[in-house]
């Protein structure tokens, strides 16, 4: 069973290798990268079967013992995540056929690339092959923001890349002084050091800012806006779902293993997911693009999933961890709703005119499923997801974070009716070639993902197990350093 | 000690650098906050200890793991430093007034389907 956990590291690398020596083959692109997206998601499908009773499947590549091999790890967490990801992967690929993005030079090489570092960020055991993994993520980012993008993309491209090799550098610098402090940097073999001593704490504090910097969690968050809306809406559909998450789930495992839930930084991590919940609500009121306006949606959403591991009660944990899994999903649906639209008209901006929901209504459906469920409307994921994380604040009194919550989740709805409104209601052009250019491909993976979302909502008890033997490893990860340190 | 003192240096200047306008200027930076970074690493093994780690491990063996991660960042900022000299190249024809180049409003109306071109040559 462990010697899965390569596939979504090492599959689409491989994949991608052969992929980048055969250019200028888009059928035979989009037939490798299906096929290895297909397998990645039976792979992790695989490792949420295994670990779904709490099991844990760890691999030390190359056979050496525990603190000097590559170990990969899945718990319930990291299964669950390989295998959303792998699945908004495959939406987004079909999704890029529609829009064309595809057909771009080393596209879905690219791609595959992407998904292997973020596959093994979710599975690596060890701080300094996160930062590597990381950056095997973010190295094909630089090339898709720029290679994808609309006009505007080169500055938006060095905002891109000046912010996330700063944090990058951060990282590598919080890595070292980890080393220096305890010698060690394998996860296992730091759990809860920073909880016994200062000085690791604070060697752990800058790569959880580093992690907070890639993550764009407010006040961290400003590159975010000013560079996701200038590339592709399937491309931000794909790093929506990818990068900013892994960078969450880091802070995740690292503040449960690490500090071990200490509760002397709870007001902090607290203080950091109402303020980003707010700032990001409130930057989506001003704008006028669909984009823009679902990328500042995304730091507000972060701070729903922070606030939660915030309150660290087992309740709490296992509302952040589905919230975490069916907003991936959701967001992923809005940004490819963003994809569609802007195939069909050119532009997603809310100026022009309306009448879609006529011309198109499969997508009309997609956009307005996903849509009440980021704002957290039943029957949704999302109700569900909101409604367990505010029972958790109210049963821990945390009563100025359950009202911000609220308040919050009212603007995100406002803001999507005025999407809505501007979009899909009215009438439609009167010379409208605009539904024509809108493909099954396109209205396809959003409807799915929505639908899926609404699954989450209605059927919800198996993801929701998941979610508390998540939990219950986050909150007492003794059974996760034993396997990881095989002490 | 001596090696705070390196670190020290060269992040003032990396900082420095990176608060400048001017792309290059932000490149150079980066290029000396990444060797700082890769001081505070080889520091974290301890400096003193200074055999090579081949044969007989005694008191004086270096510590490998520091140098092999040094090596794996090094190899990457030296990637991430070529790609951005890249976008400096493709930006090189435009005016000068576009340092941070936070434009992202810029997305207007029909430039969906065309890829080919870089905002250099447009310019």
């Amino acid at each position: 069973m462990s010697g899965l956990l390569l596939i979504p590291v090492v599959g689409p690398l491989l994949v991608a290798g052969v992929l980048l020596a055969l250019p200028g083959r888009t059928r035979l692109h989009r037939v490798g990268a299906f096929t290895t997206m297909t397998v990645v998601l039976a792979t992790g499908l695989a490792l949420l079967a295994w670990t779904g009773g709490g099991a844990l499947a760890v691999l030390r590549v190359g056979g050496w013992p525990g603190s000097i091999a590559i170990s990969l790890a899945a718990d319930v967490l990291s299964a669950l995540l390989v295998t959303v990801t792998a699945l908004v992967v495959l939406c987004c690929l079909v999704a890029a056929v529609g829009s064309g993005d595809d057909s771009r030079p080393y596209f879905l090489p690219l791609v595959l690339v992407l998904a292997a570092g973020s596959g093994g960020a979710f599975l690596t055991t060890d701080l300094f092959n996160l930062f590597v993994l990381i950056e095997v993520m973010l190295v094909p980012s630089y090339v898709l923001l720029s290679l994808a993008g609309g006009a505007g993309r080169g500055g938006a491209g060095r905002v891109y890349v000046a912010t996330n090799l700063l944090g990058s550098t951060l990282l590598l610098a919080g890595v070292a002084l980890v080393y220096g402090t305890t010698g060690v940097v394998g996860l296992g073999d730091l759990a809860g050091a920073a909880r016994d001593q200062p000085t690791v704490a604070v060697a752990g504090g800058v790569v959880l800012l580093a992690l907070g910097v890639k993550s764009a969690l407010v006040p961290l968050h400003d590159w975010l806006p000013r560079t996701y809306p200038v590339a592709s809406p399937v491309v931000v559909a794909l790093f929506s779902g990818l990068l900013t998450k892994v960078g969450l789930y880091a802070v995740i495992r690292i503040y449960a293993v690490v500090y071990g839930g200490d509760p002397g930084y709870r007001w902090l991590l607290g203080a950091v997911a109402l303020v980003s919940m707010v700032v990001g609500v409130l930057g989506a009121v001003g704008e006028n693009s669909m984009r823009r306006i679902l990328t500042f949606h995304m730091v507000s959403q972060l701070g729903y999933v922070l606030l939660g591991l915030a309150l660290f009660t087992a309740a709490a944990l296992a509302a952040a961890v589905y919230y975490l899994a069916q907003y991936i999903v959701v967001k992923a649906a809005l940004f490819l709703c963003a994809a569609a639209v802007r195939a069909g008209r050119g532009t997603d901006r809310l100026d022009g005119s309306g009448g879609l929901a006529g011309q198109r209504p499969a997508l009309a459906l997609a956009f307005a499923g996903a849509a009440l469920s980021l704002a957290g409307l039943p029957p949704f994921s999302g109700f569900l997801a909101k409604f367990l994380l505010l029972r958790a604040t109210a049963e821990a009194g945390a009563w100025l974070a359950m009202t911000v919550a609220v308040l919050v989740s009212l603007v995100t709805l406002l803001s999507m009716l005025k999407v809505w409104s501007a979009l899909f209601t009215g009438d439609p052009p009167a010379s409208s070639s605009v539904a024509k250019r809108i493909g099954p491909t396109l209205v396809g993976p959003p409807l799915a993902l929505a639908g899926l979302s609404l699954a989450a909502g209605l059927a919800a008890a198996p993801l929701l197990m998941l979610a508390d033997t998540a939990a219950a490893g986050l909150r007492d990860p003794v059974d996760y350093v034993r396997a990881v340190t095989g002490r | 000690m001596s090696a705070a003192f390196v670190v020290g240096v060269l992040v003032a200047a990396g900082v420095f650098l990176l608060l400048r306008p001017g792309l290059l200027r932000v490149v150079l930076g980066f290029v000396l906050l990444g060797h700082a970074v890769n001081v505070v690493l080889l520091a974290a093994g301890g400096l003193a200890r200074r055999t090579a780690a081949l044969e007989e491990v005694g008191p004086d063996t270096a510590d490998p793991l520091p140098q092999a991660f040094v090596l794996t960042a090094i190899v990457i900022s030296f990637g991430i430093t070529i790609h951005l000299l890249g976008l400096l190249r493709r930006g090189a024809g435009g005016p000068a007034a576009d340092p941070t180049g936070g434009d992202a409003d810029a997305d207007s109306e029909g430039d969906g389907g065309e890829g080919g071109h870089g905002t250099g040559r447009r310019r």
